[in-house]
């Protein structure tokens, strides 16, 4: 009936995952308790849940990736201190149990963390930058959202019903094989990433349709801003590389579940294909991760220097440059398999070569601040550590991208140290400073500063402080992935890493601050203009947050900078007073489409890790019911009708009139 | 296992690319991180001796230095990695002082099994080998996929079944070094460890010798026995039976270790690990 599913799947004698899933249990019930009880339940629906809205989607993604942090986070603290402990001991995780976490601490940090920050930030941006009123598919951005939504909660449910994988973040076999791999565990990890798989490849679709189809007048591509442009060199990887992903996948499963032997031992298997293929998705997926952050540190240095960005074709073209040779590099990951010395050097040259784009980027950040006015408000301050930061990334990156050199560092600590001093330094900067950008543009008032900038010291430190002893753990010969160890002399710097990530986890203590105490104090924070910071980009020409249809009327676009060059002209001529042209905007429907979708693929996921065909049958047809009652729609759009636009608008006019005077007088 | 303490030419020869390419990467990344703190504090707002320049923001002088710098920096470093990739290939020979030495390395669950073919014994968790002689590596895997790094030694490598790699070291050093795993390879994983005796040319004879008097036997059954997923704590040394071991590893004759036992179900039941199909 219920298929390998009995209660001893509950690991009730074992503690640590017990307690932690039933803290999670609580607050999870706590908030649904209180969220029926005072009655939000019909608001959330409404307005979220069922939301086909950019920007409330772009919010929810990006709330999931904070909530998932907490998370991935807990796991690192959870490795750092067993780590410490367990020289020459056992520490307190069993091996059983530290495989698990550092594999979810991956795979979640990657896939619910990186992910979902940057696509929520995409989300919510790039149509106000484009000056339009939606993505192009605004329901199937729903279904992407829910559908990541749902990968995040099977991996969560794997703490408390079975496990998780024990492979590592990316499965390799023939460890992950069901010879090696019996349990549960590695079939949670590839349910989860094939549903939320999907969301991700419908998103990037979405992302580039509503790039290349959908811009304002006037928006041609080189005046688009940075970021517009960084998510279409993004969402383009996505939709090349995410495929591969999937197949990958696919034939791990057909091996799982149907005796396949794409990628066993035994029958022909070739386990090194998996490592090919894995990693021509899993190399432009780094990409796909850190060119949303160059946008966004593209936007945050250039209002915050008051200047436009520095040479800004030549980041066009390292942008798209990095796009295109990132599908080039993936055997730079295993150089120690032995390939002939002309594979590893054409490979690891082809690795140095991304350097030369980043580089530039690096230089022209570093030039737009050359006769600027440097402001140091929170997302400015990202902006300067990631800059700092990344460049040493790159540098032991391209140190592990010379074969001889990588013959000695991969697999080591060292190698560990590099990657997430590109992707803390990298991705995770850009996206706090994302987050500290425009949250006023989401919600109409400003972050905490003070509590920002403590968070940020807290996190640069704390980063150092972690990381930097990971690169000397291996030169000392250190490898990952280890639940103890018996040499002395990496002791002292596991002690310091651990203290490292004490420092983090207080400064993510100040994050948590930060959002409860601007919320607090909303009213003091408020952003009334719109344009909180000075911006450039059209994003800021609207309400904060802006209404449901973004734009009035649909700005005209003369040149890069738009919203910039607007106010300029503005500032000579004064604010136009004559009367504007309102007309009708169709907006499209709310639809509980995606939630019901993912509602569906959860029990279907949940049943084919536990071989409950019956619950398979069910979730499927569920899901594709879902899918035929959307087509089969009339009504997708309803009508907002001009007297009401013009009625928002001219209030958000009026606010911004006002205090321009005010700052003139 | 410090990195920066070589043992042996390949290493060595490893370390010196490694701070080579450090060394020429900080030439610019010094001044570029002295150069972002510089303009970043010296055009701060407050500041007002710094010029505003509110539209300059293209200079194809600037332009043409920005794409040259990193490019010449990294013509220098793939001429590096091109070069160093060819001489320090792992399956290159290398030459030493006395007769080189074959070895023949399975990777298990979770321990590693030394082979010398030609002196007819075996050993688990222990190598040793004479100072000065090119040693000659095939490896291979028993089970999973797994790596094999003396980190005093240089060029890891991995081992994967049904496939041989080649290395060639050379240990220059008398002494004792540690080697281990390094590719994650289940839950005896930090175990897989294994010590490097480097002992002098003459006396590696009598080692061998007196290892070959052991009345522990390595044929087919005593490997299938060692390809059982456990941890080895203390070494062990076999007398080799069948010469032909290894390739009857390689070629899948001898079937892969197997995995965890599913019939203990009490310890793999909560994992769902019992077969229901």
């Amino acid at each position: 009936m219920f298929g390998k599913l009995n209660w001893s799947a509950i690991p009730i004698d074992q503690p640590i995952p017990m307690i932690a899933s039933g803290v999670v249990a609580l607050v999870i019930l706590g908030v649904l308790a209180w969220v029926v009880l005072a009655g939000h339940l019909p608001y959330l629906w409404r307005e979220w849940i069922t939301s086909v809205d950019h920007k409330r989607i772009g919010v929810m993604y990006t709330l999931l990736a904070m909530v998932m942090l907490l998370r991935g986070f807990s796991d690192a603290l959870m490795m750092r201190s067993q780590q410490a402990v367990a020289f020459q001991s056992q520490g307190y995780l069993p091996p059983e149990h530290y495989n698990q976490i550092f594999s979810a601490h991956g795979t979640i940090m990657i896939f619910f963390v990186a992910m979902p920050f940057v696509i929520g930030l995409m989300n919510l941006v790039v149509p106000l930058q484009l000056g339009v009123r939606d993505v192009a598919f605004p329901t199937l951005n729903s279904v992407g959202f829910w559908l990541t939504a749902t990968g995040a909660l099977l991996v969560n449910i794997s703490l408390v019903v079975g496990e998780f994988a024990r492979t590592g973040w990316l499965p390799y076999p023939p460890l992950s094989g069901l010879t090696y791999s019996p349990g549960v565990g590695v079939d949670y990890y590839l349910w989860a990433l094939q549903i939320s798989g999907v969301g991700t490849l419908v998103a990037g679709i979405n992302l580039v349709t509503t790039v290349l189809k959908l811009r304002t007048r006037g928006m041609t591509y080189l005046r688009m801003p940075m970021f517009c442009w960084t998510t279409l060199a993004s969402s383009l990887l996505i939709v090349a590389a995410f495929p591969i992903l999937t197949a990958t996948l696919a034939m791990l499963i057909l091996d799982r579940y149907f005796g396949f032997h794409f990628f066993t031992n035994e029958a022909g298997g070739n386990v090194m294909m998996f490592m090919n293929l894995i990693w021509a998705w899993g190399h432009p997926e780094v990409y796909i991760l850190v060119l949303p952050a160059f946008g966004i540190f593209s936007e945050v240095v250039s209002t915050f220097s008051g200047k436009p960005l520095f040479g800004y074709r030549s980041m066009v073209l390292a942008t798209m440059a990095i796009c295109v040779i990132s599908f080039m590099v993936w055997l730079h990951h295993f150089f120690t398999m032995g390939a002939g010395p002309y594979v590893n050097a054409i490979f690891g040259i082809a690795s140095m070569i991304i350097a030369v784009p980043t580089g530039v980027k690096i230089y022209n950040w570093l030039f737009t601040m050359y006769g600027g006015r440097v402001r140091f408000d929170t997302p400015m301050l990202w902006a300067i550590g990631f800059m700092v930061t990344f460049i040493l990334g790159g540098l032991t990156g391209v140190l592990v991208a010379v074969p001889p050199a990588d013959f000695l560092l991969h697999n080591s600590l060292f190698l560990v140290a590099h990657f997430h001093n590109v992707i803390i330094g990298g991705v995770l900067f850009g996206a706090f400073a994302g987050y500290a950008y425009w949250f006023p543009k989401a919600f109409g008032f400003r972050l905490h500063e003070g509590l920002g900038k403590a968070a940020f010291w807290c996190w640069l430190i704390g980063f150092y402080v972690a990381f930097m002893p990971l690169y000397a753990l291996g030169f000392l010969g250190m490898t990952r992935r280890m639940q103890h160890y018996d040499v002395p002399e990496w002791r002292p710097w596991l002690l310091i890493a651990g203290v490292g990530a004490v420092i983090i986890l207080i400064g993510i203590i100040f994050q948590i601050m930060q959002l409860t105490v601007s919320i607090h104090r909303r009213e003091e924070l408020r952003d009334r203009t719109g344009d909180p910071w000075d911006g450039r980009s059209l994003e800021w020409a609207t309400a904060s947050p802006p209404p449901v249809f973004n734009f009035a009327i649909p700005p005209d676009v003369t040149g890069e900078d738009a919203y910039w060059s607007l106010k300029a002209h503005a500032k000579q001529q004064g604010l136009e007073k004559r009367e504007l042209d309102y007309k009708d905007i169709e907006m499209p429907r709310n639809s509980p489409t995606g939630f019901v979708c993912a509602f569906f693929a959860t029990i279907m996921g949940f049943a084919l890790i536990w071989h409950i065909w019956w619950m398979v049958a069910a979730g499927v047809i569920g899901a594709f019911a879902t899918f035929v009652a959307f087509a089969w729609r009339d009504h997708d759009e309803y009508v907002i009708a001009a007297k009401e636009v013009a009625r928002i608008d001219r209030a958000n006019i009026e606010e911004r009139r006002a205090l321009t005077s005010l700052a003139g007088a | 296992m410090n990195i920066f303490d070589p043992q042996g030419p390949i290493a060595a020869a490893q370390k010196t690319i490694l701070i080579d390419s450090v060394g020429i990467m900080l030439a610019i990344v010094l001044p570029t991180i002295a150069a972002i703190f510089a303009f970043a504090f010296w055009f701060r707002e407050s500041n007002p001796r710094a010029t505003y320049q509110p539209h300059w923001a293209y200079s194809g002088r600037l332009e043409l230095v920005v794409w040259s710098i990193p490019t010449l920096t990294i013509i220098l470093l793939g001429g590096v990695a091109w070069i160093g990739s060819h001489q320090l290939d792992p399956a290159r020979p290398i030459d030493g002082t006395g007769a080189p030495v074959r070895i023949q390395v399975v990777s298990l669950d979770w321990k590693w099994l030394f082979i010398y073919p030609d002196q007819g014994i075996a050993t688990v968790n222990t190598l040793t080998v004479p100072v000065g002689s090119p040693l000659d590596l095939e490896l291979t895997s028993g089970s999973v996929m797994n790596a094999f790094f003396i980190p005093q030694l240089g060029s890891m490598i991995y081992t994967m079944n049904g496939m041989v790699t080649r290395l060639k070291l050379r240990a220059d050093n008398q002494g004792t070094l540690q080697g281990l795993s390094s590719h994650f390879s289940g839950d005896g994983f930090p175990d897989m460890k294994f010590d490097v005796q480097v002992v002098p040319q003459l006396q590696f004879p009598d080692w061998v010798a007196r290892t070959a008097q052991t009345d522990r036997v390595l044929n087919a059954e005593s490997y299938g026995k060692l390809a059982q997923q456990s941890v080895e704590t203390v070494t062990s040394t076999y007398r080799l039976e069948d010469p032909r071991l290894f390739h009857a590893i390689v070629t899948q004759e001898i079937p892969p270790g197997p995995g965890p036992k599913l019939t203990s179900e009490s310890a793999q039941s909560h994992i769902g690990g019992q077969d229901v199909r």
